[in-house]
């Protein structure tokens, strides 16, 4: 046969393809809205950080001092006063009922210890439900409350060892800079691994794929014809995330852009071929939906997306390594944040290469028997 | 026996496990022969079809197109055939002549050759005015319509149908016939199967499918005049109860119900008829407008059947 009519035969699939996809309003809201709700929900709503914390004080002092104290507090932009009381209880039932997430007890003569520089103690109390911002609210407050100290306790010493933190490439520590990249790697798993196996068993389900299958049509031409126009519209979601990441969110981008392309290609080889994979166990669009998903959860929980990598269990960090997405995600974040270059990053490459060519092509290979069976 | 068969089949045998769909069978098929399997639901012949078109493996045997295996090297024939399940797949968010450009497409149709086929299938198929229309939005009968058109876009040798008029009204279903009997007034071979027995006497020549095997393997007329012994039809009251009772009379081979009729065979109407008359009346079933009438293919098939459940 000859390589123009096959060529020309790709052609024409992957025009219906298309046509199919642009046709569907559904599919076009998947294609294009879907990525920019991830992006606002990203850049906007899921955020780590602590920002004006609820904190209910009990200032039991009332003192210039202790009100410097909670002036130092609410300053710093990440505490905001919901409340004031002398009585502790009034604290409990504000953390009961969710009112306030911290809360701050000064203690009687707190101004005259500090003045006369006896030791004295200041109480945090955090509601540890949301285990994540007491985590951060609690180290925010204990640095205030030390700096606040620093200035106003007479230093009768000078400490031994001095601790000055400094975050590389991520210097303020913002949630969304760290996020708002990792949305390319959730889009294109989306776009070419769930779509992809929806596409293939929705052609088995009404029963074209029968037909396609007595045509000219050989079985890797008609992967390719299924394939390539989601792998297309997953690279133009990358653009339009990262344009979308670059000049609205003004996420920096320090690396190279032709590895971040490189990567998006090595990386939709892999998502592919699981959605190829899916196909063929798949009979119905309801079960490729299912398998898709049972796919989707645990690689995107066990790819460092939301929770690092380095804080799960020794297994599951193993298991990590052979999950495509988290390679693909410390690639664009290394991209976006370090602008890391292919000397620190050729391991992450080679595994997406090899894991890619791997999936797809056992996938093409079972796609290929179960079409002739 | 065809003497230049275009498509031979070979001992064609399928298993799904333990269930033998196909069990050994064996026809030819001429050049330009209208063909049919026919058989109740469940016979085989989905898994037949399938396997000629190149779709299936057998699990053993073989069919050859001009000495293509199917079963082997499926991809040499399937551009010199078009085969249509029983739905066939259409693109119901794509018009109807998307989805024969499509189809056209696929199997390379030359532009210049396009119009004048594509004008040919609406003319024959009455889609050309629904030209525009989504293929989803049609109509039972006129989807099969689409389907079958879409099927012989690219001219095929061998066309394999299976049951194209299942479940379409009466007038879809005769423009479906019109369209395959054109066909191969035009030189093409088909393969139909169907599961409606009125639909048998239009084939050239009919396999009857029975649990993956050929009961009988002939041209209708033939078959009509194989048919051991004649048929005696008759009125009665109570007619289930009348074929048991008829069933059991010594001349009567097989008793069958045809609507509100029994159809009893017999060896000899005009010898036997009498006695098995007085019989029913005398059990109280009031027989009447006896007279005994030619075997209809259906009366053959239900006799093919019948014996064979029997052995």
């Amino acid at each position: 046969m000859s390589v123009r009519a096959k060529f020309e035969r790709i052609h024409e699939m992957v025009r219906k393809e298309f046509r199919q996809i642009f046709r569907d309003a559904r599919m076009r809201g998947v294609l294009f809205v879907a990525p920019l709700l991830q992006l606002i929900a990203f850049g906007y709503a899921v955020s780590t950080d602590v920002r004006d914390a609820a904190t209910f004080v009990i200032d039991s002092d009332q003192t210039p001092a202790s009100r410097e104290l909670v002036d130092t507090f609410t300053a710093s932009g990440y505490f905001r006063v919901v409340g004031r009381s002398q009585r502790p209880t009034d604290l409990v039932r504000a953390l009961d009922r969710g009112d306030a997430v911290l809360g701050l007890v000064i203690p009687v003569d707190f101004e005259r210890d500090v003045q006369s520089g006896r030791p004295t103690k200041v109480q945090l109390l955090f509601d540890g439900t949301d285990s994540n911002v007491a985590t951060v609210a609690q180290g925010y407050a204990g640095r205030i409350v030390q700096s606040w100290a620093a200035r106003r306790v007479p230093q009768r010493m000078p400490p031994g060892v001095d601790l000055r933190s400094r975050a590389w490439f991520n210097p303020n520590l913002e949630s969304r800079t760290y996020n708002v990249p990792a949305v390319i790697g959730a889009i294109l798993t989306l776009i070419c691994l769930v779509l992809t196996s929806l596409a293939i068993v929705r052609e088995r389900e009404i029963g074209t794929l029968e037909q396609l299958m007595v045509s000219p049509l050989t079985p890797g031409e008609l992967i390719l014809g299924k394939t390539i126009p989601f792998a297309l519209i997953g690279l133009a979601d990358l653009g339009l995330i990262t344009a979308v990441a670059l000049l609205w969110f003004h996420i920096p981008y320090k690396g190279s852009v032709v590895l971040l392309l490189l990567a998006s290609v090595l990386y939709i080889l892999s998502a592919l071929g699981v959605g190829l994979f899916i196909s063929t166990i798949s009979r119905t669009q309801q079960e490729a939906f299912m398998s898709a998903f049972l796919f989707f959860m645990p690689t995107l929980l066990l790819s460092g997306f939301m929770f690092p990598v380095t804080s799960m269990p020794a297994v599951f960090q193993w298991l990590t390594l052979i999950n495509p997405v988290r390679h693909y995600m410390e690639i664009v974040r290394a991209l976006f944040l370090k602008g890391a270059g292919l000397e620190a990053l050729w391991r992450q490459f080679l595994a997406l290469f090899l894991m890619g060519i791997g999936i797809l092509w056992l996938a093409a290979e079972r796609f290929r028997r179960r079409a002739g069976s | 026996m065809p003497a230049d068969p275009l498509l031979r089949v070979e001992g064609l045998t399928r298993k799904f496990g333990d269930l033998t769909a196909v069990a050994g069978v064996s026809f030819e098929v001429g050049r330009g022969e209208l063909f049919g399997l026919v058989g109740p639901d469940g016979a085989g012949k989905t898994t037949t079809l399938r396997m000629l078109a190149g779709v299936l493996r057998p699990t053993s045997g073989d069919a050859l197109m001009e000495g293509i295996s199917m079963a082997r090297d499926p991809e040499r024939a399937k551009p010199r055939l078009a085969y249509m399940s029983q739905r066939f797949g259409l693109y119901a968010d794509l018009t109807v002549a998307e989805n024969l450009r499509f189809y056209a497409d696929l199997h390379l149709v030359p532009r210049a050759e396009r119009a004048a086929r594509l004008e040919r299938l609406y003319r024959f198929s009455n889609l050309g005015p629904f030209k525009d229309r989504l293929a989803g939005k049609l109509s039972g009968g006129m989807k099969q319509k689409l389907g079958l058109s879409c099927a012989l876009i690219h001219q095929p040798e061998l066309l394999l149908l299976d049951e194209p008029t299942f479940g379409v009204d009466p007038v879809s279903r005769r423009d479906l016939w019109l369209i395959v009997h054109e066909m191969v007034e035009q030189g093409v071979t088909a393969v139909v199967s169907t599961a409606y027995m009125d639909e048998a006497e239009r084939f050239d020549r009919l396999a009857l499918l029975h649990q993956g095997r050929v009961l009988a393997l002939d041209t209708p007329s033939a078959l009509q005049k194989g048919l051991e012994g004649e048929i005696l039809e008759l009125r009665t009251d109570r007619v289930r109860e009348a074929r048991e009772a008829a069933s059991r009379l010594p001349a009567v081979r097989r008793a069958a119900i045809f609507g509100d009729r029994l159809h009893l065979t017999v060896p000899s109407a005009s010898a036997d008829g009498p006695a098995v008359e007085a019989a029913l009346r005398q059990a109280g079933f009031a027989p009447r407008e006896a007279r005994p009438i030619p075997p209809s293919l259906e009366d053959v098939f239900i006799e093919r059947i019948a014996a064979a459940e029997a052995a």
